[in-house]
């Protein structure tokens, strides 16, 4: 009589004990994706996954002086490559989830074309933009300034955020007319478009490869293996597609 | 050190130096009204000076980006008054720093002017002393380690202001970019060398100010044997 209730407690009792964890560092731009992967991950295995978003170039210093990440998902391929390169990172784990889309945005609605004339104008007193040095999308929008010729005329009305979010941050407060964003941060599936924005065409800036790698602290974890096989996967794939980025060609 | 750093020491040098000033002509009456009042009040204003120091610099941040923005009260006034709007403007920092260094300057003024004795100033007051009188040649003197205090560590906790400038700062050159978001961004690019050269130069600089202060603040012989 009692036994089928027996059986139940141990299911349940190892179901908990394979229930694993992953400390995961994600990049701020892709912090909506892995959200929602998240969910999908923990409904699929009942693993979780607890993740810190910030600026790439940030989580390099922390990963390098000892942070307990064991999964990095980056905003570039150069940060994971050089974690492999120092032994922070476990060798061939590396690989593209996703190719990200630079975005002009502006909160207002209207107030940015379909060509991205409005930054030229001098309606626009403020342009955020991520940091350059730490963050891929930031020294992407420099070379999209570049390439329209506009350094002289941008460069003194650039405010620079530490990260990808707080320049979206900027342009939301209407602080900064305009912002260089990424594409998944104002194309979030399942909720109408906020403000205005031009996609820049992808030949304007280098390639936004972001990668994702298994770092030494989650060489032993299972789960940090499995976080790194189901991005891989279609179901997250098809997310990452959702938010409005490419995915690699395998 | 890089242009780039030595201008970040001058406008952390020009706002810690504007944000002190503007701190004392503000807080002087309000430490001395504080001092004197018998309102019931006063704890709630007290309360509401002493807010910078246990809220999150992220909380100051937060709000004063959406009350100096372009749908914010303050920002629609300054707009108005024809000034544009406050965040990523050298101003819009020294108006954060006087908030944030507010209770640094108020607390220790306070203080001071409470220990000055009302008989004192009523034995003043019978010399036929002034009003202005009595608390310019006599409370301001008496208080005068106070103003030391204030004025040391008004300087040294805007110098050391770090959240709500990333906030509202916008890290510009030569004109939001301080010292603290200097070393963070140095940090950040792992430009280590630099970073250390701006973070021990900080080190050096909050050690001396205190043990300055320290100095300064002794009681004197003659105040200890009394």
């Amino acid at each position: 009589m009692y036994r089928p209730f027996v059986a139940v407690l141990l299911a349940s009792a190892c179901a908990l004990a394979h229930a694993g964890e992953v400390q995961v560092a994600v990049a701020a731009n892709f912090a909506g994706p892995i959200a929602k992967i998240g969910e999908a991950f923990t409904a699929a295995t009942g693993h979780v996954i607890k993740v810190s978003a910030g600026a790439t170039g940030k989580f390099y210093t922390q990963i390098i002086s000892g942070a307990p990440f064991e999964v990095l998902i980056a905003a570039d391929d150069e940060t994971p490559k050089k974690l492999i390169a120092e032994g922070h990172a476990v060798a061939g784990s590396n690989f593209t989830y996703a190719i990200g889309k630079l975005v002009l945005w502006s909160a207002q609605p209207g107030f940015v074309d379909a060509q991205g004339a409005v930054l030229a104008s001098d309606k626009v007193k403020h342009v955020a933009i991520a940091n350059p040095k730490v963050a891929p999308y930031g020294a992407a929008a420099m070379e999209v300034i570049k390439a329209r010729g506009l350094t002289d005329t941008i460069t003194p009305k650039l405010v620079t955020a530490e990260s990808i979010a707080q320049a979206y941050q900027f342009a939301a407060t209407g602080n900064a007319e305009l912002g260089f964003v990424a594409l998944s941060q104002v194309a979030v599936p399942g909720k109408p478009p906020v403000g205005s924005h031009w996609t820049v065409p992808s030949n304007l800036y280098r390639e936004i490869r972001q990668d994702a790698v298994l770092l030494k602290v989650g060489e032993k974890n299972p789960v940090a293996r499995a976080l790194l096989d189901f991005l891989k996967g279609d179901a997250a794939k098809q997310t990452i597609r959702d938010f409005g980025y490419a995915v690699a060609a395998p | 050190m890089t242009p780039s750093d030595w201008g970040a020491v001058r406008i952390t040098v020009q706002l810690a130096a504007t944000a002190t000033v503007l701190l004392l002509i503000v807080g002087t009456p309000l430490a001395w009204w504080l001092a004197r009042t018998r309102t019931r009040l006063k704890p709630v204003l007290s309360a509401l000076v002493a807010m910078p120091l246990v809220l999150p610099p992220t909380v100051l941040g937060f709000y004063l980006l959406l009350l100096m923005g372009p749908q914010g009260p303050v920002g629609q006034l300054t707009q108005s008054l024809g000034l544009g709007r406050l965040p990523f403007t050298f101003a819009g920092l020294v108006v954060a720093s006087v908030i944030y260094s507010l209770p640094f300057v108020v607390q220790p003024l306070q203080q001071a002017f409470e220990a000055v004795p009302e008989r004192t100033l009523e034995a003043a007051a019978t010399l036929r002393a002034s009003p202005w009188d009595r608390f310019f040649s006599v409370a301001v003197p008496l208080a005068r380690p106070g103003f030391v205090t204030a004025s040391v560590l008004g300087f040294a906790h805007t110098v050391g202001e770090f959240g709500v400038v990333l906030m509202i700062g916008g890290n510009i050159p030569d004109k939001t970019r301080v010292l603290s978001v200097a070393i963070y961004d140095h940090v950040e690019a792992t430009e280590f060398a630099q970073a250390h050269r701006l973070a021990a130069g900080m080190v050096v600089f909050a050690l001396v100010v205190l043990v300055a202060l320290y100095v300064a603040n002794r009681p004197r012989r003659e105040e200890r044997s009394a």
